[in-house]
């Protein structure tokens, strides 16, 4: 009984990134229109367009090789390997043993990295021009994420995420101390950047000089994009629900028992839904950022994150 | 106010005033900077207040809203006089980059921590461990005094230096004698008064608030 709920559960956690993942991407959009004054697309319709993507052609660049078709499928699966990995709706998930931050934070970097290398594979300009851009943002951003796992690890003497979460709980007080409020102001910063949110990256715009991840994705078709938008809102999605679940993990199911997963999904869906919508809110007032200066933005999260480490330090 | 609510408080105001620092190096709009002094000035006057709470000091108190206004109201409002008549209100070219302005922050973050190693280990309360937070803002105030160009963002790196001696003085001895830290205050704000006559000068001679344009002679 006790293999089959958990089994369900961390189905139930892949399944809720997934599509909520998708709705979460609708969302952003239609909150963005409406402060704009459009009306927008309806919530679900990425869940459309990744249907109706599904059902075309696949189409493959002519000198492209073997990465090109497998970097949408690394990329979702180690989405979901990252969704069994951490706590989202349930505080011990299926692979909790395994959850380590660090792990899961390069496992949703290996995704990233192989599309980069999609990106790269296709021989085109733009191409070329995504990755590169998108893998210095990366570059960029590690020292901030290293330290800020650091940081957040150090109140619960584990970087064992499921540990981390169940320390938090246990003593809510750690929310509050400068070390969890500078980490977590520096994973914002880190997960909109990997993310290609504003101001680093517009993800609403295709024009030449300006995007970074579109670029990479331009030759992709048919099931294959249907793959890379599955797995970038599912990325999106986990990012944020971690950086949830670590301001505020109350609500997070600490059983199988059916009413608790129920509950922990519900919260789990309302709290990713309200920061998301911030965000979104938020972006409507901001302009990207020019290129050149992105790593003033990173270095001030590495300096947040160390600013974390240090307090956490200091505190013991 | 029960101990683990009196230490998170103080670290929260300790954090902040660095973080404040830290932004000083890290926008380039001269608003911004005058912003993060006042929010500064104001996490100082929390410190200093939850100490004289905790402590039931009632110097300490009066300190405490003194320093709320002079540091988060007063001076703030004075430099962005200065500030709104700059046109072009930027420091565009400091004299090391922004990121590695940033970089070197995090240096001297962890400089005032190994420098300050054997006085935490004399303390025996938490208040003693929050000392090098007001030596790291001494330390990124030098350095924003060093590296920046426009008047106003020097004054802003000397007040910095000025609010971390302050915080260590709150943090180790609970606060200097009122007259001191009113002889201290009063000297702060006679600065920012002759930086507001200096700049209204250069504005109207030069056009600009650049001091390297004071390096040459001119007519």
């Amino acid at each position: 009984m006790h293999v089959v709920g958990v089994a369900g559960v961390a189905a139930l956690q892949v399944a809720t990134i997934a599509v909520g993942g998708l709705v979460l991407v609708g969302l952003m959009r239609k909150v963005r229109a409406r402060v704009e004054g459009r009306v927008g697309a309806p919530i679900v319709q990425p869940l459309r367009d990744v249907r109706k993507l599904l059902r075309k052609e696949r189409l493959r660049p002519q000198f492209s090789t073997w990465i090109f078709p497998l970097a949408p499928v690394v990329l979702v699966a180690t989405v979901c390997v990252a969704a069994l990995m951490t706590p989202l709706i349930t505080s011990r998930p299926a692979l909790g043993a395994g959850s380590d931050l660090f792990v899961v934070v390069y496992l949703l970097l290996l995704g990233s990295a192989m599309i980069a290398l999609a990106g790269l594979d296709t021989g085109t300009a733009f191409g070329g021009m995504g990755s590169s851009r998108a893998l210095t943002i990366g570059a960029l951003a590690e020292p901030a994420l290293l330290v800020t796992i650091l940081a957040l690890s150090i109140s619960a003497h584990s970087s064992n995420f499921p540990a981390i979460i169940r320390a938090t709980l246990a003593d809510p007080g750690v929310i509050v101390s400068p070390a969890r409020l500078f980490a977590l102001a520096a994973l914002l910063i880190v997960i909109v950047a990997e993310s290609g949110r504003l101001p680093v990256d517009n993800p609403a715009t295709h024009l030449e000089l300006t995007m970074i991840h579109e670029a990479m994705i331009l030759e992709y078709s048919g099931p294959d994009l249907a793959l890379v938008t599955l797995g970038e809102a599912m990325r999106l999605a986990l990012l944020l629900g971690v950086f949830v679940n670590l301001m505020l993990p109350w609500g997070i199911a600490s059983s199988t028992s059916i009413a608790r997963v129920a509950l922990g999904t519900l919260v789990l869906c309302a709290k990713v839904a309200t920061v998301a919508g911030a965000l979104s809110f938020v972006e409507v007032f901001i302009a990207k950022l020019r290129l050149f200066r992105l790593p003033e933005l990173l270095a001030g999260a590495f300096v947040l994150a160390l600013l974390g480490a240090v307090s956490g330090v200091v505190a013991k | 106010m029960n101990h683990s609510a009196f230490t998170s408080v103080l670290g929260l105001g300790c954090g902040v005033i660095v973080l404040c620092a830290v932004v000083t190096l890290w926008r380039r709009s001269l608003r911004a900077i005058v912003r993060a002094l006042a929010v500064q000035g104001v996490a100082l006057a929390l410190v200093a207040m939850t100490l004289g709470l905790h402590g039931h000091d009632r110097v300490l108190e009066v300190v405490a809203v003194l320093v709320l206004l002079a540091k988060g109201v007063v001076v703030p409002s004075l430099i962005t006089r200065v500030v709104r008549h700059d046109v072009a209100s930027r420091e565009t070219q400091p004299l090391v980059n922004v990121p590695a302005s940033l970089v070197a922050a995090g240096v001297l973050i962890f400089l005032a921590f190994a420098a300050s190693r054997s006085v935490t280990a004399l303390a025996s309360n938490a208040t003693g461990r929050l000392i090098p937070y007001g030596l790291a803002a001494m330390l990124i105030g030098f350095f924003a005094l060093a590296t920046r160009r426009k008047a106003v963002s020097q004054i802003v790196g000397l007040l910095l230096v000025d609010n971390g001696i302050a915080l260590v003085a709150f943090l180790a001895t609970a606060g200097v004698p009122l007259i001191v830290e009113l002889g201290a205050s009063l000297d702060v704000l006679l600065i920012v008064v002759v930086l507001q006559v200096l700049a209204t000068q250069m504005r109207l001679r030069l056009g600009s608030f650049d001091l390297d344009q004071l390096a040459e002679l001119h007519d």
